[in-house]
């Protein structure tokens, strides 16, 4: 047991930990912002799996084309908003089954990227670090929080805005009212749907910019297997994080503790058996939703569809 | 009246085709496009799949092989959704399904065609046991059975990973690995699921029994009283708890079953599938892919048992055809965009018909004032 001690203690004061940890988070992040946004207009949006790949499919060919990190950063959230599109159009115009729509647009991503991947090979790299000065020379988070490649700090502005645009608009009252009770915002004159589909917009903004950072901020290539199902773990986050934003901010952090764990254990040179160790970032999220999931409250008209008189 | 009743539901029926090969059409069209766009010719591409899934000798029994376990998670995939539940982790519980089937299968070794029986049957088991994970966390502790599931597809994974890795497990002797790692026993001859010769097809049996159980499962939700306390349930969780359909028990009755349905996939792959699907042994990625392929069908089916036979004759005919599409130079994973293609766009007529029936009857109502 004392070995066990030993480990968890060399794991938890390395700072390759610290520093994986805040890339994991931070892409977590960015799809969780944005999901949040989604699920408090009433829409649990699977298909953030399938904006993040495409974001990072598209912001790798956009840097392949024009040589531009900064274009690349708007092709992802391009690849992001054209998912977003075809899932806040079929599911809140044509009402869709919002899961179906979401499911089959993951499956339909992941084929369309491993096809065009074989067919265009997009050749990328990682973008620079940049150290913030004073900042980045504090102990054990410095580095980590402060001391990483510059796409990483795109997160830092995009969280108070999210913030501010749901608590502090019109727009943002509206749209945690259409997740609350659709019926009585429909009464109020807000258009339910348009709502809801400007906030699956959202989220296929911050997914394609999550995408985008993944690429150029974390690996620096491109595989069809890049996002490997971390996408769900963001939408666990925001159910972990009881559809707070900051509780979503929390778990983002715990689940990318889990994800970075896997990584020291095995950079440390501990045996451990690697399947198991794969799935403990799944195991994780599965425990802390069974823990916190019934102790909070979730919008109201979650996942339900709103089609007028009809409930 | 009668005539015109029946003269409106001809023009609905048209209506319903007519959008319904329109969304085919433009599937297609795309994927053919994207095809031209990226180098390729799009007509051998459709020849190569058609001969693949259907003209080559012995191609077709090998499609129909494919079918019959896409059909089982589908299967499952109908039970749970009538009952508004949403399981989207079959590829999971089939991996889990075969795994259980492998090992009960192997350990009770009994003669032939009882420990095939055996070995569905623990099938069944393993695929109800990953799903009862979900019901469990569901009902106990308030997890979306949506997420739940999902997760679950990556840990079982892992876990049955772990457990070919353990000889005291999965792993075979080191005499049966040839030269692989993970690898389980090959199941015996008398072990498998016979696969009787029809027209110079081999015909897998896993073929009839999914056929039978599509039968079954659509007289059951439709015909039974349980199938009625599903549905219900499924239209109107309130309405059904007062009148005494519990959520906790059939929906986790439900959830249970499709979880076992996906496990009788993996256990039927693992006894029939023949060298398509691991040769009779269980390996890492056993799965394929097929129980995401039959949750697709499903979903093309639109809860229709019987629906769900075509159509996963259909998608299977995709699957088997493309090991024949790489030989024109086109990268085979495009029989997953066309694939993907397909579903979004039969996802459109449903819902276009939806608003179209509210628009004629708000127009009615609106008459009547």
């Amino acid at each position: 047991m004392g070995g066990f001690f030993q480990a968890f203690w060399d794991i938890a004061s390395s700072n390759s930990t610290y520093l994986n940890g805040a890339l994991f988070a931070a892409f977590l992040a960015f799809a969780a912002t944005g999901e949040w946004v989604a699920e408090r207009a009433g829409t649990l949006n699977i298909s953030v799996e399938g904006m993040l790949l495409a974001g990072a499919f598209t912001s790798a060919v956009g840097y392949n084309i024009t040589e531009s990190m900064i274009l690349a950063l708007f092709c992802g959230v391009l690849g992001g908003l054209i998912i977003a599109g075809v899932q806040a159009e079929m599911s809140h115009r044509l009402t869709a089954d919002q899961f179906v729509v979401g499911l089959t647009l993951n499956i339909l991503v992941l084929g369309l990227a491993g096809f065009l991947d074989n067919e265009i090979q997009p050749a990328t790299k990682l973008a620079s670090s940049f150290d913030v000065p004073l900042l980045s020379d504090l102990p054990l988070i410095g580095q980590a929080l402060f001391g990483q490649r510059w796409p990483f700090y795109v997160l830092y502005p995009l969280i108070p805005f999210t913030w501010w645009l749901v608590y502090r608009t019109r727009w943002g009252l509206e749209l945690r009212s259409v997740g609350e009770n659709p019926q009585s915002a429909d009464v109020s004159g807000i258009d339910v749907n348009k709502r809801r589909r400007q906030s699956i917009y959202y989220a296929g903004f911050t997914s394609g910019l999550g995408g985008w950072f993944l690429i150029f901020g974390q690996i620096g290539l491109f595989e069809d297997s890049v996002i490997g199902g971390r996408g769900f773990i963001a939408i666990a986050a925001v159910i972990f994080g009881g559809w707070t934003l900051r509780g979503t901010l929390a778990g983002c952090i715990i689940f990318a503790g889990a994800l970075s764990f896997r990584l020291s254990v095995q950079g440390l040179g501990y045996e451990v058996n690697s399947e198991l160790l794969q799935s403990l970032p799944f195991i994780v999220t599965l425990l802390g939703m069974a823990i916190f999931a019934h102790r909070v409250r979730a919008p109201a008209a979650l996942a339900q569809p709103f089609v007028r008189g009809l409930k | 009246m009668s005539a015109g009743t029946a003269h409106r539901q001809n023009s609905r029926l048209r209506e319903w085709i007519f959008f319904y090969i329109l969304s085919i059409i433009a599937a297609l069209v795309l994927s053919a496009i994207l095809v031209e766009a990226t180098g390729g010719d799009w007509r051998p591409v459709m020849n190569a799949l058609l001969d693949g899934s259907l003209r080559r000798p012995g191609r077709w029994g090998e499609t129909l092989g494919t079918a019959a376990p896409m059909l089982l998670v589908a299967l499952g995939t109908i039970i749970s959704s009538k009952a508004g539940l949403i399981n989207i982790g079959q590829e999971g519980q089939l991996f889990v399904g075969a795994a259980f089937a492998t090992y009960f299968g192997f350990l009770l070794g009994g003669p032939g065609p009882l420990n095939v029986v055996l070995i569905l049957i623990f099938g069944a088991v393993g695929g109800a046991a990953w799903a009862g994970v979900a019901a469990l966390l569901k009902f106990w502790r308030n997890v979306p059975e949506v997420l739940s599931t999902l997760l679950l597809v990556t840990v079982g994974g892992q876990l049955v990973a772990y457990g070919l890795s353990q000889p005291w497990l999965l792993l075979a002797p080191l005499a049966d690995r040839g030269n692989r790692n993970q690898v389980s026993t090959q199941l015996a001859d008398d072990n498998r699921l016979p696969r009787p010769e029809i027209f110079g097809n081999e015909v897998p049996s896993a073929v009839f029994i999914a056929i039978a159980l599509a039968a079954v499962v659509s007289v059951l939700l439709a015909r039974t009283t349980w199938g009625f306390r599903l549905r219900m349930l499924g239209r109107n969780p309130r309405a059904a708890q007062r009148s005494g359909v519990g959520q906790t028990r059939y929906g986790a009755a439900a959830l249970l079953l499709s979880g076992a349905f996906a496990g009788v996939a993996g256990a039927a792959m693992l006894a029939g599938g023949g060298f398509a699907f691991g040769n009779y042994q269980l390996v890492p990625g056993f799965s394929a892919n097929i129980g995401w392929t039959g949750l697709l069908v499903a979903l093309v089916a639109r809860e229709k048992a019987l629906v769900a036979i075509p159509v996963a004759f259909v998608f299977a005919s995709l699957r088997t055809g493309s090991s024949f599409v790489g030989a024109t130079g086109v990268e085979g994973r495009i029989t997953d965009v066309i694939q993907g293609f397909l579903v979004l766009a039969l996802l459109v007529p449903p819902a276009v018909m939806f608003l179209r029936e509210r628009q004629r009857a708000r127009a009615a109502a609106t008459e009547r004032v």
